[in-house]
């Protein structure tokens, strides 16, 4: 199946307008011996109902779980229908990035009536249309932090997402920035006496989540006091952004970038991408940030419209001055988790205290369980780290009745000597928690 | 049109939360209430409300399906729609990333051959699926080079990128902590040989090229480019956003490239979603696999799994996988395709942009006279010295025939330039129309110029003041 | 058309111009003909008081709505002063690049590398020999 409309006629009327024998002429510029003389090594084409046959079944050969116990940086939440329905309209997906406002003004639109969600709900000022997922907005983050200060170290605290901290690694590597560990306590919040030892003129920010790793929410007030007594900035990150739903926003702490993980408002597990990065500023960087941002103005007749703006912040103006080189962002991702915020409005809240309860029940539950024990004493959202007698056999129990168990922290976290990290979210069926407890007793 | 928060009212609600099937212990007890917040300021509508709301938008927005996008460097093609219902099934939509890889068969075999086709595609020994985005595979090929020349022990200070290159080429470069050095084009709009002669030193990591180049341009002497690039020991980068003229015809591993990244969203027909996802694909031959970010799919016998055992790898350039739904809607497309049909996509796309350049060369000024691949460039300086009227304008006159204009002031080396690139997804009979537009439009230019400096006079908005956007920034609604 | 060069100042070749203003010191900003390539100056990103630079390193920035223009130090010296009404205003460089649209002002650590800038009648020639 392809989607050449021409048929062999319409091509000899086009090749004779061109003045040319035959399409070969037209890749005379390619030298003879570079030109494929032979069709790649592909499987054979396919007509569209043998594609629905070969991908039903490539999917098939994927096991969908009775239940999941993970969260760990994407997390499975109920998804409106009025979400897939908005982001299924073709003038949205098959739009272009809407540089041309005129005839775009429902993406754009749509994008500010985002960044003013989203600035309101982190507690900031500037918040871009989507970074590529959290990881990588928390990075660009850290490198935005130092380009500013004219710093080259970064603190980074070990209660943040592994795979978030290897990307901040890659990136400070990339440009010449050293990392150093901020070590968490027995709460499982940030060590601030450690956080105060660690602070130095040469650093440029400090990197906390909130939701933590392991779930344990952080006070971000007095880390934010004392990265600014040093002059370096505070980058508050969120795996779960629905926990912004009763939480306090990282901005009214005092969190100069609010980062973060936008999967959880609206789009799919979808095995780990596309997700939607979240960055969110004061004022202080709206002219730095990286990413595209919509700016409200008006046309020619005085009627209120929507731009691009501060576009050059971005690499197509500043070329190698850029501080980002992003250009392609998240963008549907972005309209799913605005849909969503407009559909549930207000009841975040109720959501989110949902995800809290059904966490709580079912760490209560597996507590219960003999050598189980919550491994810290904080408060925590929807996630929780335990010590149980062996992560390993039980997730294989669970993984037996056809559920994905829980984040197995031994190779992340050594030092914690055997422990796992689960997750309840609303979609976590009270039936469910107790069938697990019941496997693991 | 009012925002969705001049519709809202308090008390109305679409979305519910279903009951409690646990106890509802008060959040203050459970977390302490310094850190809980206070109020939150979301809309409050009811489901049709935000339906019609969204409706709307959508209707003040123009896509693929609703008409052409003659957008050079954007590969602007059609989304198949039997890639979005194979998307949509629950196997690739469902399942977390951290599945244990037992349940997850399906989607690492899919990764693991979609990787083998696009090596197959590009004459690559392998690539990595991570990148989310065209920029961030160029970050991450721009890595894999700097960790090859760390490995050898060698300080190159210097990555070489031609003045028609695309913005995200120096960025990607400048964060890597390289320094851009600026290569000419010669008079034909190639590389200037003699100047790449004089530039390539030991000093210097490689060469980032774009092949066909942002004008539209086989690079001609690509033998002599990559014997000039490897003989100091450097690495050959190819961007190939412009893959779309290439696939199926000659294969950029062949031409000499020691590395590529490809745009899906462009090349491999994912939708382009108002500006993403996309999905950024980096290719490297056999020397520079090791330095592949992980972790990698790897198979024994029947079975796959994830490996991180590559100790010289540059790390992850983001958290989990990479934008695998995007990634399925390639993988569809290409077995969709087979070899045969994706052999078409680069012929047709050759044959439409030079059939563009044909009809239009009577009526505006090319920029180069030569053979184009799959997009030319022309340029609105005949109607600017005729008339003052500006490719901006030509562009926003485009809108009133229900075109989205082609790619405007872009490459920076063509003054006023106006890129085209239709694809091989368009019939002849859009083609057409298009060209009688533009024809119409330099027409008016000479006799109506004002009319054209006025345009758009039909879409839902005039032409928008991004000055005062710019000098006045207002990215979030305050009033309520 | 560029406004006029004024007589009573020095220029450089990135279209700079330097205002002796007696003790010591200069007002620096872009001449005329540089804001009519920027065209609609959108913000001035000004240097921090106090701030020394060397002669032709970039002091400030000057952006419009499609472009991004670094702004260099006619002379070396101190930032004593900036122009904060540009920051309500940046149009002022459109407006008023000789006057109300000054940058900064310098107080000059080698007063002899003023005399070295061009004349007006100089950097006439110089706009008309390039317009870029």
């Amino acid at each position: 199946m392809d989607y050449v409309p021409h048929t062999p006629e319409d091509q000899k009327e086009m090749l004779k307008a061109i003045g040319v024998e035959d399409l070969e002429a037209l890749f005379a510029d390619i030298p003879a011996k570079y030109r494929l003389g032979r069709l790649l090594d592909l499987p054979a084409p396919l007509a569209e109902q043998e594609i629905w046959e070969h991908m039903s079944s490539l999917a098939a050969r994927n096991r969908l779980p009775g239940a999941t116990l993970t969260g760990a940086g994407a997390y499975r939440h109920y998804i409106p229908a009025v979400v897939s329905h908005v982001v299924g309209r073709s003038e949205f997906y098959t739009a272009y990035t809407p540089y041309q406002a005129e005839i775009s003004q429902g993406i754009l639109q749509a994008i500010y009536e985002y960044q003013t969600m989203i600035a309101r709900l982190t507690g900031t000022q500037v918040a871009n249309a989507s970074m590529y997922d959290g990881a990588t907005a928390m990075a660009e983050a850290a490198v935005l932090s130092a380009k500013s200060l004219g710093r080259s170290r970064l603190l980074v605290a070990r209660s943040v997402h592994p795979e978030y901290r290897k990307v901040i690694g890659t990136y400070a590597w990339a440009n010449g920035y050293a990392c150093a560990e901020i070590p968490f306590g027995a709460t499982g919040q940030i060590e601030r006496d450690a956080l105060r030892g660690l602070l130095d003129d040469r650093t440029a920010a400090v990197l906390v989540q909130s939701p933590n790793f392991f779930g344990v929410i952080e006070d971000i007030g007095p880390l934010a006091d004392l990265a600014h007594r040093r002059g370096a900035l505070l980058v508050a990150g969120f795996t779960d952004p629905t926990s912004l739903g009763i939480l306090k926003a990282p901005g009214d702490s005092g969190a100069d970038f609010v980062v973060g993980e936008g999967q959880g408002f609206g789009n799919p597990l979808h095995y780990g991408g596309p997700y939607l990065g979240i960055l969110a500023s004061t004022e202080a960087f709206m002219r730095k940030i990286p990413g595209r941002l919509v700016g409200a103005t008006v046309d020619r007749e005085g009627r209120r419209g929507y731009v691009l703006t501060l576009q050059t912040r971005e690499q197509h103006i500043r070329r190698e001055k850029a501080t980002s080189n992003i250009c392609s962002n998240e963008a549907l991702c972005m309209l799913a988790a605005a849909v969503y915020l407009a559909s549930l409005g207000k009841n975040l809240k109720r959501l989110a205290a949902l995800n809290v309860w059904k966490a709580n029940y079912l760490k209560e539950a597996l507590a219960a369980l003999p050598g189980w024990t919550p491994l810290f004493t904080g408060p925590v959202y929807n996630e929780f780290a335990m010590s149980c007698p062996d992560a390993k056999e039980a997730n294989r129990r669970l993984e037996r009745a056809g559920f994905i168990g829980g984040y197995d922290l031994s190779k992340d976290y050594p030092e914690l000597g055997g422990g796992i990290l689960l997750c309840a979210t609303e979609m976590l069926r009270r039936e469910d928690m107790d069938k697990a407890v019941a496997l693991l007793t | 049109m009012e925002l969705i928060f001049e519709k809202s009212r308090p008390g109305r609600t679409a979305g519910t939360i279903p009951a409690s099937d646990v106890p509802e212990t008060p959040l203050e007890t459970l977390i302490g209430p310094d850190l809980l917040r206070d109020a939150l300021n979301l809309p409050e509508l009811a489901e049709v409300d935000i339906v019609r709301h969204y409706t709307r938008l959508a209707r003040r927005n123009f896509g693929v399906d609703v008409g052409f996008y003659p957008l050079g460097s954007c590969t602007m093609k059609y989304n198949p729609k039997v890639n979005e219902r194979v998307a949509a099934l629950d196997g690739f939509t469902d399942l977390h990333p951290y599945a244990p890889e037992a349940f997850a068969q399906g989607n690492l075999q899919l990764l693991y051959e979609l990787a083998g086709y696009l090596s197959e595609i590009c004459g690559m020994a392998d690539f990595t699926l991570q990148p989310a985005a065209g920029a961030h595979g160029e970050l991450t090929g721009v890595m894999i080079i700097k960790k090859h020349f760390e490995r050898k022990g060698q300080r190159r200070a210097t990555i070489l990128i031609p003045d028609t290159a695309h913005g995200t080429n120096p960025a990607s470069v400048a964060l890597c902590g390289f320094q851009v050095m600026t290569v000419r084009s010669d008079a034909e709009g190639g590389i200037d040989i003699r100047h790449l002669r004089e530039l390539m030193t030991r000093d210097v990591a490689g060469l980032m090229l774009t092949n066909p180049n942002t004008l539209g341009l086989f690079e001609r002497n690509i033998e002599e480019v990559a014997a000039i690039v490897h003989r100091k020991g450097g690495l050959l980068y190819c961007d190939g956003a412009n893959a779309n003229a290439l696939v199926g015809v000659t294969r950029p591993g062949d031409l000499g490239f020691d590395i590529i990244q490809l745009n899906l969203h462009k090349t491999f027909s994912t939708p382009h979603g108002c500006g993403g996802p996309g999905s950024g694909p980096v290719g490297v031959k056999r020397h520079l696999v090791p330095f592949l970010p992980v972790p990698r799919v790897v198979k024994r016998g029947k079975r796959y799994r994830w490996s991180e055992d590559f100790p010289h790898s540059i790390g992850r350039v983001r958290a989990f996988y990479g934008n695998f739904n995007v990634l399925v809607k390639a993988y569809t497309y290409i077995r969709s395709l087979g070899a045969a049909g994706i052999r078409r996509v680069s012929e047709n796309a050759v044959l439409n942009a030079n059939y563009i350049k044909e009809r239009l060369r009577g009526h505006y000024q090319l920029a180069y006279d030569r053979v184009c691949m799959h997009e030319c460039v022309f340029t609105g300086e005949r109607q600017l010295q005729e008339s003052g009227v500006h490719t901006t304008d030509i562009a926003k006159r485009l809108l009133d025939y229900g075109f989205h204009p082609p790619t405007i002031y872009f490459p920076l080396i063509v003054r006023e330039a106006i890129m085209i690139e239709p694809t091989e997804t368009e019939s002849k009979e859009t083609l057409d129309q298009f060209c009688e537009a533009m024809i119409s439009i330099a027409r008016e230019a000479r006799e109506n110029p004002e009319l054209v400096r006025s345009a758009p006079l039909t879409t839902p908005v005039r032409r928008l003041d991004d000055v005062l956007a710019a000098r006045k920034p207002d990215v979030c609604w305050t009033l309520c | 058309m560029a406004k006029p060069s004024p007589q009573d100042r020095k220029y450089t070749k990135e279209h700079e111009w330097a205002k002796a203003d007696g003790a010591g010191t200069v007002t620096m900003g872009i001449t005329d003909h540089a804001q009519e390539l920027l065209t609609d100056v959108v913000y001035v990103e000004l240097p921090a008081v106090g701030r020394k630079v060397r002669q032709q390193e970039p002091i400030a920035v000057v952006e419009s709505v499609k472009s991004v223009s670094d702004v260099y130090a006619p002379v070396s010296g101190e930032v004593i002063e900036v122009n904060q009404a540009l920051e309500a205003s940046p149009e002022l460089v459109n407006k008023d690049a000789f006057g109300a649209g000054w940058i900064a002002r310098i107080r000059m650590e080698a007063p002899a590398e003023l005399d070295g800038l061009m004349t007006a009648d100089q950097y006439e020639e110089h706009i008309k020999a390039s317009p870029h």
